[in-house]
């Protein structure tokens, strides 16, 4: 299958690409890794006039400590990500990379694209809106810095322009006895997942301290489950708390019915995999080596 | 709209061969693989990213030739199916396929040796489930993947014997 004829353009920075998707207007996008882009391009979901690579640009894919936060580069590859021994420290980052389709998708995909495309069924925007990250975006005009809070508006969409590229994710290192686990059910690896949970807490003794919960593919957007974190946050840690917030996050999800399962279905699976999650957030919390990754049915 | 799309002059590296080309920018790296350059032993499965026929080393890590324009590969090494054999001798990864039964209609073959020795190149010590983690990209509507994963095992511990 061939893609709609186009132009193509290769940056050799990301404020030239911005410039450049400035220029060349509505009907030119940006390239990362493709794994998304290219696929609608060939089943002629989208067509463009023209397409800027960013993929031969330097610098933009490196993982550095830098004080309490880890500096992400928008082009870093989900395989980079698995690799990466720099975000150790952030064991949830590991579980969403390692897990993303399959090692073919992983070696072109890149984080920022990922986020950029503000899928609601997307892995990373579901792991990151549970830890302190802000994104780096870079325009024609200059910088600017976004919590990722208020970086997804709606499905496939997010506050960014459309000159407007990523540069880099800023994660501060949680504190001390702070864990995490991202849980996603899939039918088989390529496919994206039925439904998919995100959880990051920091214990104080037996009690949260802090908590984030997301959940994936069970809405228009990436949804922060804050009525599951209330059930958690300053209460004790225990088999009744979780079972609660397991049930607070399934009445938060708002899936629609699909090829992938029914509403029910999808609630179902997500109270298992919330509870799942902060079992192992926790266990990780308290020090211990856990490994989890994507399900598959 | 075709006639004022300008071709992309391309310079690849394919099993140790270097090619320059003119590529229009919407040529899939698949498509260059096969027509372009005749290589016709990396196949065409879904051409929707899901099933892993089409997978090829792009300096030095697997990718859907089906999901990577041609352009992207420039000044890039690339090494299909055709690059395993060395001196009319199978590589080891194939002739444990033949061994064990690995491949029924031989569709996904190029890809599932590709990606089993991208896994073995990492590192020839691995499990049954690192096995099926580093095809899982590649389907087999076939052979149930037994063979596979006993014939990918084969060729590791030959591999860590030599």
């Amino acid at each position: 299958m061939y893609p709609s004829p186009f132009r193509y353009h290769r940056a050799r920075s990301l404020k030239e690409a911005a410039s450049l998707l400035s220029e060349l207007g509505e009907g030119s996008k940006a390239l990362a890794g493709g794994q998304s882009l290219i696929p609608l391009m060939k089943l002629r979901l989208v067509s463009l006039s023209d397409l800027v690579d960013l993929n031969f640009i330097p610098g933009v894919s490196a993982i550095e400590q830098k004080d309490n936060q880890i500096h992400i580069g928008a082009l870093a590859r989900h395989a980079d990500l698995e690799k990466s021994q720099t975000t150790a420290p952030i064991p949830i980052i590991h579980d969403c990379a390692s897990g993303i389709a399959d090692v073919q998708i992983r070696s072109r995909g890149t984080i920022g694209g990922s986020l950029a495309e503000a899928d609601p069924s997307g892995d990373w925007p579901c792991v990151l809106l549970t830890l302190p990250v802000e994104l780096r975006c870079v325009g024609p005009k200059g910088e600017r810095t976004v919590p990722i809070s208020k970086f997804f508006v709606d499905a496939y969409t997010s506050v960014m322009e459309h000159d407007e590229l990523l540069s880099g994710i800023i994660v501060k290192l949680p504190p001390p006895h702070s864990g995490g686990a991202y849980l996603a059910f899939k039918r088989s690896p390529p496919v994206y997942p039925t439904a998919s949970a995100a959880v990051q807490l920091t214990l104080e003794g037996d009690v949260c301290k802090d908590v984030g919960i997301a959940l994936g593919c069970v809405g228009l957007t990436t949804i922060k489950a804050v009525q599951a974190e209330q059930q958690l946050r300053g209460k004790s840690i225990d088999q009744k708390s979780i079972t609660r917030a397991a049930e607070a996050a399934m009445a938060e999800a708002d899936p629609q019915t699909d090829m992938r399962g029914s509403i029910d279905y999808k609630r179902t699976l997500v109270r298992a995999l919330v509870k799942r999650a902060t079992e192992v957030a926790v266990r990780r919390a308290r020090g211990e080596k856990v490994e989890v990754s994507h399900y598959y049915a | 709209m075709r006639d004022q799309i300008p071709l992309v002059p391309i310079e690849v590296k394919v099993n140790g061969k270097s090619h320059k080309l003119e590529v229009e920018p919407r040529m899939l790296l698949v498509e260059l693989l096969r027509d372009g350059l005749g290589l016709t032993g990396t196949h065409i499965g879904c051409d929707t990213t899901y099933c892993g026929a089409c997978t090829v080393l792009l300096n030095g890590n697997p990718v859907k030739s089906c999901t990577v324009f041609a352009v992207q590969a420039d000044q890039g090494e690339i090494m299909t199916v055709e690059g395993l054999a060395k001196d009319g001798q199978l590589h080891p990864l194939q002739s444990a396929f033949s061994e064990q039964h690995a491949l029924q209609c031989g569709y996904c073959t190029p890809g599932m040796l590709m990606s089993s020795y991208s896994l073995l190149s990492k590192s020839p010590s691995v499990t049954d489930k690192d096995i099926v983690k580093g095809i899982a990209g590649n389907v087999c509507r076939c052979t149930g993947y037994q063979n596979i994963v006993k014939a990918i095992q084969l060729a590791a511990q030959q591999t860590k014997g030599r």
